[in-house]
């Protein structure tokens, strides 16, 4: 069916406010900590506070006596399947043997107040023997090194990749070789992991919880509950934020398994030092790269071998380490190309999915070896970066060919010609340092760097990534009325709007109302890979156009005379095209569609005392189509935020397996402080692939964001800076 | 303990009050009132700013006996019945809300800066706003909120 699309107010293209943004701003919204039910109780976890250990014997005795306490469980009580995860079934519910990751669950605890569970769980008595835990990824390849899940077939490695593209072997009359250091990095979203489980009259359970996807969380509840499916119902409360961070379970089989065992609805909320334990972080990396080139500056090969620390247990390693492996030369022709990409197992915390993951990583080193061939060049950075650029048509290292708009060289053009800030002016809050009074001027050195990266969109490798919507039309008090029901996670992105925007313009009805998201429809994937967008709007504007089709058939006019009383609804599954597998060379037109994004960053440094203010960070971004385009401005700021954050702040500090900084005292977020104004070019070249043309656009920002302000730091500064976050001494030297 | 307040214009009271509870979680936990956020609950995120006795704190940092017989005023006190005071309707508009976790502490934040400022300078507002946490925006749209809600503020007086 082909149809024009119609004009209506609130539709795609246009930015109407969010249908939760009332409820939000009077704090009536209901966030997953939010909840509440009538003789509830609170959870709480007792996690190991070593990294690798033996667990002799867990006692619970003292802590049942303590009063209020209503229950004690441990590995023993875990109804079902007591192993999880999203690509790999390998971590415990509740330790058995064995711990791996300082924090693991070990028991937990339902009480009537929530500091009484937490001091029934430090009353739990465990005896661990401790052993010697595997912290350096790069020993945990090593033949020698202690397997930390001997039941994995490939030892500590939990994935390889191997890129080969082109002749091997080649030389160049430029060469550059470097290393690379990623720290680790959290998602740290501020609505701590949380939820509420009632115990069901059929033996099931219903749950409300934070999450990005909840058909994969229903599926892995219900085998560590030893329930069918159809017995975990889930249903999405208010998210405060996610950012991959909520991909992985966390408090979802314990809440549940402690209102099964009391029969009472038991609530969880993590606090944010439990949160640093709660969720897996993005991984720590150790990129080896070596750039050649010809004397004119054209890429001639590229190899890397790319070590990613995947931590105690594999989350979605595997997809990271592909992702890597496959963007790990980035938005360059290359005709020669030799990655080897490693995810390991180790004892640190466990690390998965954060926006833009396995890209940010290779995007930090390779857009450093551009800078570093550019100066070996003599040529300018983004000179050499247009000069090498891909463009629609281009040959990836897995041989996919791009076929949609690539325009890397417009972009990096978009931001360099920018006109840049003003001086500083002579005010201490303009000056690095601020009003911390470190200085007014003296020392301060202006820089200026460019970084341009790129992402898969959407799930890849053939993987079966769809989406469902039931949309439904009717007349209620003499108007036509839209429902839009998908399980889709809306996690602040504004996924509530757009679906809303889709119906609008497909059907022409301005009042639509999205229901909230819940196991009782079809799986709409994942809130992450820059997806729903894509997916989840190619399933509402299918379903929509399914119920054109219907309502076209009963006449044509005025919705509300042709439909009368009659109820028009259709669920549609909807698909992106197909993808394949990587072969054992990483070739494979793997990915649905690639996103691209660019920055230019000003910062002035103070090179004495090594403090840096970031004064600009302009970016240029390829959306397709601007589907609501504040939220795509409100998108590329936010991810832009959490790229500077990466540059120059953001690490959790782990030492011999133990997190040093669990806290927004000692991890720091940027503030209002230190983010700079954002100016943004959003360029719309529509993907013929996609519905509306549309591009992923969540994760590109925060991938070229990090690189650009280095590069800026190492102008100001002339340091090599092969590490991030920089911190001062870096700057220094000192 | 029973810990008697004003919150929001109205006597409330709440009985057996661990002694240990923060204003937060007597707010949140026995007044029905969670409008004020849980997300560090050591004072470095600011979700939980409200005011008392007119002054803005951090409830997470206030134990629930020092609010005993003094004035506490949260977000959920701002509008009048369905309609947004300006700042929360700036906020509304401007894209300042994603996740919105952050905002209800940046909703009374702000009014308290726009007492103070009512015409505040970027760097003012950075400054005020130093102490609010927000993951999702990269704070340019909070700052064209503030921008709206002071001129409209500021137009209205």
């Amino acid at each position: 069916m082909t149809k024009a699309s119609v004009e209506v107010r609130g539709g795609v293209g246009q930015s109407p406010t969010r249908p939760d943004g009332g409820l939000k701003v009077k704090g009536e919204f209901a966030y997953s900590s939010d909840l509440f039910a009538d003789e509830m109780l609170w959870g709480a976890t007792l996690r190991s506070p070593h990294p690798y250990a033996r667990v002799k014997l867990v006692g619970v005795g003292g802590a049942l006596r303590i009063p209020g306490v209503h229950a004690v469980l441990t590995h023993a009580d875990v109804p079902g399947r007591n192993r999880f995860g999203l690509e790999h079934p390998d971590q415990p519910v509740l330790a058995e043997d064995v711990v791996r990751y300082q924090g693991e669950p070990v028991a937990i605890v339902a009480a009537d107040h929530p500091e009484t569970a937490r001091r029934a769980a430090a009353a739990i008595e465990v005896e661990y023997e401790v052993l010697t835990p595997v912290t350096d990824p790069a020993a945990a390849l090593r033949p020698d090194a202690t397997v930390l899940h001997p039941a994995h077939e490939t030892g500590n490695v939990v994935r390889h990749v191997r890129v080969r593209r082109g002749e091997q072997g080649l030389r160049a009359p430029v060469v550059v070789t470097g290393e690379y250091t990623v720290g680790m990095q959290d998602q740290a979203f501020l609505g701590p992991e949380s939820g509420l489980a009632v115990p069901a009259e059929d033996g099931g359970i219903d749950l409300f919880v934070a999450t990005q996807w909840l058909h994969v969380d229903q599926s892995q509840v219900a085998e560590s509950l030893g329930l069918p499916p159809e017995k975990v119902r889930i249903t999405l409360a208010g998210v405060g934020g996610a950012f991959g961070a909520r991909e992985d379970l966390s408090m979802q089989v314990h809440a549940s398994m402690l209102a099964l065992h009391t029969g009472k609805p038991v609530k969880m909320v993590y606090g944010r030092e439990e949160s640093f334990f709660g969720h897996v972080h993005r991984h720590p990396a150790v990129l080896k790269y070596e750039h050649g080139a010809t004397a004119d500056g054209r890429l001639l090969y590229v190899s890397a071998r790319i070590l990613l620390d995947g931590g105690a247990y594999a989350s979605s390693t595997t997809a990271v380490v592909a992702n890597a492996a496959t963007l790990g030369v980035g938005p360059y022709e290359v005709p020669s190309v030799h990655i080897d990409c490693y995810g390991v197992y180790t004892n640190n915390p466990p690390c998965g999915a954060m926006r833009g993951f396995g890209a940010v990583q290779a995007c930090f080193a390779y857009e450093s070896q551009m800078d570093k061939l550019a100066e070996a060049l003599g040529m300018d950075p983004v000179e050499l970066r247009v000069l090498n650029a891909v463009s629609e048509g281009s040959t990836m290292p897995t041989g996919q060919i791009i076929d949609s708009a690539a325009p890397v060289a417009e972009l990096l053009k978009l931001v360099q010609s920018k006109p840049m800030p003003a001086p500083a002016a002579d005010d201490l809050r303009e000056m690095p340092g601020g009003v911390s009074n470190t200085t007014h001027g003296e020392g301060v050195v202006r820089g200026v760097g460019y970084g341009v990266g790129i992402k898969n969109v959407g799930f890849s490798e053939g993987f079966d990534d769809y989406s469902t919507a039931r949309v439904r039309l009717e007349v209620i008090a003499g108007e036509p009325v839209v429902s839009v029901h998908t399980a889709a996670a809306e996690v602040g992105q504004g996924l509530v709007t757009l679906q809303a925007q889709i119906a609008r313009t497909e059907l022409g009805v301005e009042k639509v109302t999205v229901l909230p998201a819940d196991t009782s429809v079809g799986s709409a994937g994942s809130s992450s890979a820059s997806r729903q967008s894509y997916v989840t709007g190619g399933a509402v504007q299918a379903a929509c156009q399914a119920v054109r089709a219907s309502l076209d058939e009963l006449g044509h006019g005025d919705i509300v005379s042709v439909l009368g009383d009659r109820v028009i609804e259709h669920t549609v599954e909807w698909r992106h095209r197909p993808t394949e597998s990587l072969d054992s060379h990483g070739q494979g037109t793997a990915h649905v569609q690639y996103a691209f994004a660019a920055h230019r960053a000003v910062v002035d440094v103070d090179v004495e005392l090594g403090l840096v203010r970031v004064v600009e960070l302009a970016c240029a971004q390829d959306v397709g189509k601007a589907m609501n385009p504040q939220a795509v401005e409100g998108q590329i700021q936010g991810g832009s935020a959490q790229g500077l954050g990466l540059a120059v702040m953001e690490e959790i500090q782990v030492v011999d397996g133990k997190v040093r900084n669990p806290s927004f005292t000692d991890y720091l977020i940027p503030t209002i402080l230190d983010m700079p104004p954002m100016p943004i070019d959003v360029l719309e070249l529509a993907d013929p692939h996609a519905p509306y043309g549309l591009r992923g656009i969540g994760e590109p920002p925060t991938i070229s964001a990090t690189p650009a302000i280095v590069a800026a730091i190492r102008a100001a500064t002339g340091m090599a800076l092969t590490r991030i976050p920089v911190r001062p001494e870096h700057i220094t030297g000192t | 303990m029973r810990v008697n307040m004003e919150v929001n214009g109205e006597d409330r009271t709440a009985d057996d009050v661990w002694e240990g509870e923060s204003l937060l979680y007597v707010l949140r936990e026995r007044l029905g009132l969670p409008g004020s956020k849980n997300a560090c609950e050591q004072g470095e995120c600011g979700s939980c700013t409200v005011f008392l006795d007119d002054v803005a704190v951090c409830a997470c940092l206030v134990a629930a006996g020092q609010a005993q017989g003094r004035k506490v005023r949260t977000v959920e006190g701002l509008a009048d019945g369905d309609e947004l005071d300006p700042v929360q309707q700036a906020y509304v508009e401007a894209g300042a809300v994603q996740c919105g976790f952050c905002t209800p502490g940046l909703i009374v934040a702000t009014h308290d800066l726009i007492q103070r400022i009512p015409s505040p300078s970027d760097a003012e507002i950075r400054e005020s706003l130093a102490g609010n946490l927000c993951r999702c925006t990269g704070y340019e749209k909070i700052l064209d909120a503030v921008r709206l809600a002071a001129s409209r503020m500021e137009g209205a007086s």
